[in-house]
This record gives structure tokens, sequence and C-alpha cells, in this order.
């Protein structure tokens, strides 16, 4: 298991994916697969990152576990609580110009794990994704 | 990382993208398309090197996409296996002209 605490800041985003795609090669997991969960978690770390923290700063955890047959990363952090599951998927059989500039990301990640988990527990939004390897 | 080479033939313009086109980089993409995309009528954004593409690539994308739609035309080629089921997913497939 690896683990990271760093400040919730979208300039951390390489080192998240820095620990995820070490763990990944070690793993010998495919290619495809470590790009389908960078995006997850770029885009599920992102967010944190942009929303959790409206006042100001505070922190993320990112943890990465090789199961048996699976990876499975964790995103803790203390800000709002915001269950990114409740969020309705968007439209994508719009056309370019009807499209919303945004809104895909959290999209992306559902579509490229296998499972993911909310909870909220002792003040703090807790995401488990897994993904079958 | 992400590598842009600008390449311009009159009003055809290409964009040679190598590496990753994510929340760090799209932003170098977005200043570089701001930049260049005057008088062009013909883009093509050779994603032949690019590995990676998330939600925040896919933002550039379209807005450059919009912008062309005004004054020409856009297409998108070389896209390896994983970025095209990132466009399959999203429903870029119908927006993009990929070839």
């Amino acid at each position: 298991m690896a683990e990271l605490t760093l400040d919730a800041k979208v300039e951390n985003l390489d080192r998240v994916l820095e620990l995820v795609n070490q763990v990944l090669e070690d793993a010998n997991c495919s290619f495809r697969a470590q790009m389908q969960v960078d995006v997850a978690v770029e885009e599920m770390y992102v967010n944190i990152a942009h929303y959790a923290y409206p006042s100001g700063a505070g922190q993320a955890t990112v943890r990465i576990e090789v199961l048996p047959d699976a990876v499975e990363i964790s995103l803790i952090d203390s800000g709002l609580p915001f269950d990114p599951l409740k969020k309705v998927d968007p439209d994508v059989t719009l056309s370019a110009e009807q499209r919303q500039i945004g809104g895909l990301g959290i999209y992306m990640a559902k579509k490229n794990m296998d499972e993911i988990e909310y909870r909220y527990q002792d003040g703090k939004n807790i995401l488990v994704m897994r993904k079958k390897v | 990382m992400l590598n842009i080479v600008t390449k311009q033939d009159g009003s055809a313009l290409t964009f040679e993208l190598e590496g990753r086109l994510d929340t760090t980089t799209a932003p170098q993409l977005e200043a570089e398309v701001k930049s260049a995309l005057t008088g062009v009528s013909d883009l093509t954004v050779d994603m032949g090197k690019l590995e990676y593409i998330s939600s925040a690539g896919l933002r550039v994308l379209l807005s450059t996409q919009k912008a062309m739609n005004r004054q020409g035309s856009m297409r998108v080629i070389h896209a390896n296996e994983t970025v095209m089921e990132i466009f399959e997913v999203t429903g870029f497939t119908d927006i993009l002209t990929i070839e």
C-alpha cells in the first residue's frame, strides 16, 4: 500500500499521478488500464482541489492498494461534504454548440473504473475506486 | 508533460501533440490555440504521440472545435486506442472529425 497526504492543490496533481503510476507499474498493470486509472484519479482529485475547500487550503490523502485482482484507490479530504456519484451524468449526445464546457470529469471517472463508492465519515469525504486488472 | 509542434502552411495549421493533455498541460494548448488560430481555415490536430487525455484536454478540443466551426474546419488524426476510448465514452466521436 502507498499513501500520500498533500495540499489539495491542482499543482500537486503530478505528484498524485506519479505515486499512482509507480504502484501500477510495479503491479505490471497494462498501459491502457494505467491510463484509465489516471483519468479517474485526475478527475476526482482535481475536483477536490477545485471545490472541497472554498475558504482556502486543505489537505487530501491518496491511498493506493493492489488487491489480488484489482487496484483500489482512495481519495480522502476534510472539505465540504460532496458525493460525486450523485451528480447527474452529462448528455454526451449533444452537438459541439450545445455542449457545456465542463461537467465531463466525474462521468469519465465512473466510466473508467469498475466500482466507485462514496461515504462521508468523521467529517471526511472518502471516495474508493476499484479497477480490475 | 506536453510538447506542441505547430506547423503552418498558409491558412492550414497543424498541431502535433506529444505527451499528456491533462489539467496541468491543457492551458498550454489553449494558449497556443489562442495565439495561432487567426486566419486559419484548415486545422489538423495530430495526436500520434499523445498518450493521454482527460476532461481538461477535451474542454480545449471542444472550444477549439467551436472556434473552427465559425472559421473553417478541424480534424483530429492518429489518435491512439486509449484516447479513442475516451472520445467514444464522452461522445466526442460525434463532435470531432476523427480520421
